[in-house]
């Protein structure tokens, strides 16, 4: 799917955009590559959305390319390039019908009404919803129904890209996991380019090919799910994935870092620490180990039991070090240690476990 | 027993505050409309409603040549609502969407004229116009043109009447144009629609209750109007109002005025029934 070498599909680049002072996007350069699946992960500010409306043909850049295969999009207006979007408040026409929804753009492009009704009960199928949806108010539809109704709608209009702008965001979250996992079984059925904005890495992770992490108009980081996770470039990326200890520390010998808090020593694997002098070491709470497992591990540190949480599948402690350091160690439901709030338990990890990155 | 539920019915405190407004509007409006139905039932020229109903009025009206006037009035009305549509809907667009806050001051500008009394605004338009009047007279004196006289003629009552009522198609649009989304527009483009394209398929349908609203307002009153087509328009046209009031006071035929009355409420009346039936407000607001 992502030859190496190929002409890339979308080109993106040295993209800025500013608006007044505030610089949205600041030289983004970044390369799509047909039938992917992208998403855009940033918090809200990261200038994802400036980025996606400039995509389309919303807003247009102050300096930079956008190139579809080989083409230049930059002064195309919106209803003459062959992307779409879906927004985030899915933007259906009120007084339309959902079979006239879906009908709009082949409305547009004048295909004929017997053509245009056969494409939209394909699109109704593809989609999951009853061809008896067609007469019906988009009003009375359900928010999962909606959104259908507007996936149908955009691809109706048939686009080399689609993008979404955070369309699932309003949605309950058991709704969400299953429009997730829908619309990657779209992508896959439809085989086109899908780029996607969200500020929630962890539905990236389910739905991408690639991500990449926008911040302060930057692009961070762009890697496959598995890069993302597994080597974060900084404590930025590492942080958005969800709750994750972070310690400052400096290079002490071969291989160990010490703590700027409490002049703990640490051992991390070799491969990462080449150029490495300080910065921050990364361990996710579900690598920690804590009680008699942790005993024997090289990394371990004494602490206190101050505060758990159920949290379905697993437990979460809080467990505060003696350099008053505070750590989130998590364990599966079936592991047998049970402590107590108040107890001293030794905490710990593998040093492959760990992760280090520069700022 | 039945008197006193009705007390205990009317010691409620909904119906107790709704008293005042019910009885305003029973002898304000309802009782001078049930006068009317029920003089134009009444023999010509005869000022009391204790005589035997009669419909000699009714046939003597479609005898007569009042459908000239009729005729006048609609069509005037018909071209200050299509007029109006014209000139309104730029400027609300402009006072909806783009103004900011200069849409207050224009706002201010076109409702601070409605505090003066009508008539005046009309005569003040007259000397304006005026043969030697202000017009005339200025472009005599700085560029030596002699201006046609433009007082008394259908041009000019159509200037009156879409003077006069131009805050009341212009608000509703307002208000109509403003309930459109942007982000709906921008979706119709995004899915190839052209400025044309989404002003038909988006903008106006969903415009459509502040357009149908002002478009009734105006139409009802300048249907009703007289004093544009009397002050600026030197009776060049008579209007229905017109040949009402008349027969009210110069004819002294209150059962004539009457039936005119009648047949222009009905016909009024009838076209908003008929629109509000063939137009759903709540399919175009979208809450069906």
């Amino acid at each position: 799917m992502k030859g190496e070498g190929e002409t890339p599909f979308l080109q993106i680049r040295d993209l800025v955009k500013t608006f007044g002072d505030f610089t949205a996007v600041d030289g983004i350069s970044l390369d799509i590559t047909e039938s992917e699946f992208f998403t855009i992960v940033g918090p809200s500010g990261s200038g994802k959305t400036t980025m996606i409306r400039m995509l389309v043909g919303m807003d247009s850049p102050d300096s930079g390319d956008i190139m579809l295969k080989g083409r230049r999009l930059n002064d195309v207006p919106a209803n003459r390039r062959p992307t779409c979007m879906v927004f985030q408040s899915l933007a259906l026409f009120p007084h339309k019908t959902v079979g006239e929804n879906i009908e709009f753009p082949m409305k547009i492009a004048k295909v004929a009404p017997a053509e245009r009704r056969r494409r939209a009960d394909l699109l109704l199928e593809q989609l999951r919803l009853p061809l008896s949806y067609y007469d019906k108010g988009v009003n009375q539809c359900s928010g999962g129904e909606r959104q259908r109704v507007a996936l149908a709608r955009a691809l109706a209009y048939d686009p080399e890209i689609l993008f979404f702008d955070e369309p699932l965001a309003s949605l309950d979250f058991r709704l969400r996991k299953t429009l997730e996992k829908e619309l990657k079984d779209v992508h896959r059925e439809t085989g086109k380019t899908f780029v996607y904005i969200t500020h929630s890495l962890e539905e990236a992770m389910v739905m991408s090919d690639r991500i990449g992490i926008m911040r302060d108009g930057h692009m961070v980081q762009v890697g496959t799910p598995a890069e993302i996770y597994n080597r974060p470039v900084n404590k930025f990326v590492a942080q958005f994935m969800g709750e994750v200890n972070t310690i400052e520390v400096t290079r002490a010998g071969d291989n160990t870092v010490k703590s700027l808090s409490g002049d703990m020593v640490y051992t991390v694997a070799g491969d990462s620490f080449d150029r490495f002098e300080k910065g921050f070491l990364v361990i996710r709470p579900e690598v920690m180990k804590i009680g008699p497992a942790a005993e024997a591990l090289p990394n371990r540190l004494a602490g206190t039991l101050f505060n758990d949480y159920a949290l379905g599948s697993r437990i979460q402690y809080q467990v505060r070090g003696a350099d008053d350091s505070t750590w989130l160690v998590e364990k599966l439901q079936d592991n047998p240690f049970d402590g107590t709030l108040g107890d001293s338990v030794t905490i710990g990890w593998q040093p492959k476990d760990s992760i280090l990155v520069m700022d | 027993m039945r008197r006193r539920r009705f007390f205990t019915w009317l010691r409620q405190p909904g119906v107790l505050s709704a008293m005042p407004a019910t009885l305003f509007l029973t002898v304000g409006f309802i009782g001078p409309l049930v006068m009317v139905f029920a003089y134009s039932f009444m023999p010509p020229r005869t000022f009391s409603l204790a005589q035997a109903p009669t419909l000699d009025n009714y046939f003597a009206v479609i005898h007569e040549s009042y459908y000239i006037s009729f005729l006048w009035s609609v069509w005037l009305a018909s071209l200050t609502v299509a007029l109006l549509l014209l000139i309104c809907y730029p400027i609300a667009y402009g006072m909806a969407k783009l103004f900011g806050k200069w849409a207050n001051l224009v706002t201010i500008l076109v409702a601070v004229p409605l505090l003066i009394s009508e008539n005046i605004r009309l005569f003040g338009w007259v000397l304006f116009l005026l043969k030697k009047g202000i017009l005339d007279g200025t472009m005599q004196a700085f560029f030596g043109i002699e201006m046609p006289s433009l007082l008394y003629g259908v041009p000019v009552i159509v200037l009156g009447l879409v003077y006069v009522y131009l805050p009341f198609m212009l608000f509703p649009l307002v208000i109509g144009i403003s309930m459109v989304s942007d982000t709906l527009k921008e979706a119709a483009s995004d899915l190839g629609a052209s400025r044309w394209q989404i002003f038909r398929e988006v903008e106006l349908p969903l415009a459509m209750p502040g357009v149908l609203i002002g478009a009734m307002l105006t139409f009802i009153l300048a249907l009703g109007s007289l004093a544009e087509a009397k002050i600026l328009g030197g009776q060049a046209v008579i209007m229905l109002a017109d040949d009402i009031e008349s027969a009210f006071t110069f004819a002294q035929n209150w059962p004539r005025g009457s039936v005119l009355s009648v047949l222009m409420i009905v016909f009024s009346g009838g076209l908003i029934f008929f629109l509000f039936r063939r137009i759903d407000l709540d399919r175009l607001l979208g809450g069906r």
